[in-house]
């Protein structure tokens, strides 16, 4: 693909700044989930690209990693979820205030 | 494909936004085929668009969430310092890239094919292959234990 290093770079910028807002924005658990899982795919992104420009295979090998370990993280933080709406019936995450911070 | 991302942080119901997530990803994934990387898009699709996401459409149509997040006083309090603080990132991002002649380059034709990606990753990166497999069966673990019938009493 012949583009410019810097456009995939900034495509990869706004995506991560869209889930940022997706993680500040929106309250309830799973759609804060949903904000890390585009930031993940941004930062991915970020790791072809370089790949792609600098011929080299170890950016596709990180994004594999990146991709299991991303795997373990969504197991582990649906897991919580589940929990957590068995403790309180709720996914808003304002509710969870038990430390009173 | 931002498009599509920017319809899936800002849809009520989860499941929408899920579907939406979904739509993303075959997009990166084909961004990812044309910067060379065939296998990752493959996976790109596969454990991303296949497994995860249903796995939170799973969770989702299991806990049954109605569309909820009634917001709490003025749009602008909630909304300001968000888009502030996004679209001030955003700004220095793109003038921190594009400040560098490096961004100005092409990237040339590259294409990986799996075999060679499958030799790096088991020759030089065959520690952090066994990590990350520790990595899974901990989480998995991890999750088992969070998934146990709650304690009498514990609420």
């Amino acid at each position: 693909m012949i583009i410019p290093f810097g456009h995939a770079l900034a495509f990869a910028a706004a995506l991560f700044v869209l889930g940022l807002t997706c993680v500040l924005l929106r309250r309830q658990i799973i759609m804060i989930l949903i904000g890390v899982e585009i930031m993940l795919n941004a930062a991915s992104l970020v790791f072809i690209a370089a790949s792609a420009y600098w011929q080299q295979v170890d950016g596709q090998v990180f994004v594999i990693l990146l991709m299991a370990i991303t795997a373990a993280e969504v197991a582990v933080a649906l897991a919580m979820v589940v929990y957590l709406w068995r403790r309180k019936r709720t996914l808003v995450a304002d509710e969870f205030n038990g430390m009173h911070g | 494909m931002l498009a599509a991302t920017l319809l899936c942080i800002t849809r009520r119901n989860p499941v929408h936004a899920v579907i939406y997530l979904v739509t993303a990803f075959f997009a990166l994934a084909l961004m990812f085929y044309l910067l060379g990387a065939p296998l990752v898009a493959a996976w790109e699709v596969v454990v991303y668009a296949g497994a995860i996401m249903v796995l939170f459409l799973f969770i989702i149509m299991m806990l049954g969430l109605a569309p909820q997040e009634v917001p709490e006083g003025p749009g602008w309090q909630r909304w300001g310092p968000l888009v502030l603080l996004s679209s001030s990132m955003m700004a220095c991002t793109l003038l921190l890239i594009f400040q560098d002649p490096l961004a100005s380059k092409e990237i040339g034709d590259f294409y990986l094919a799996p075999q060679a990606l499958g030799e790096a990753l088991f020759s030089r990166y065959a520690l952090a292959v066994e990590i990350v497999s520790f990595q899974l069966l901990f989480a998995a673990i991890g999750a088992y234990i969070l998934g146990r019938p709650l304690p009498k009493g514990d609420n």
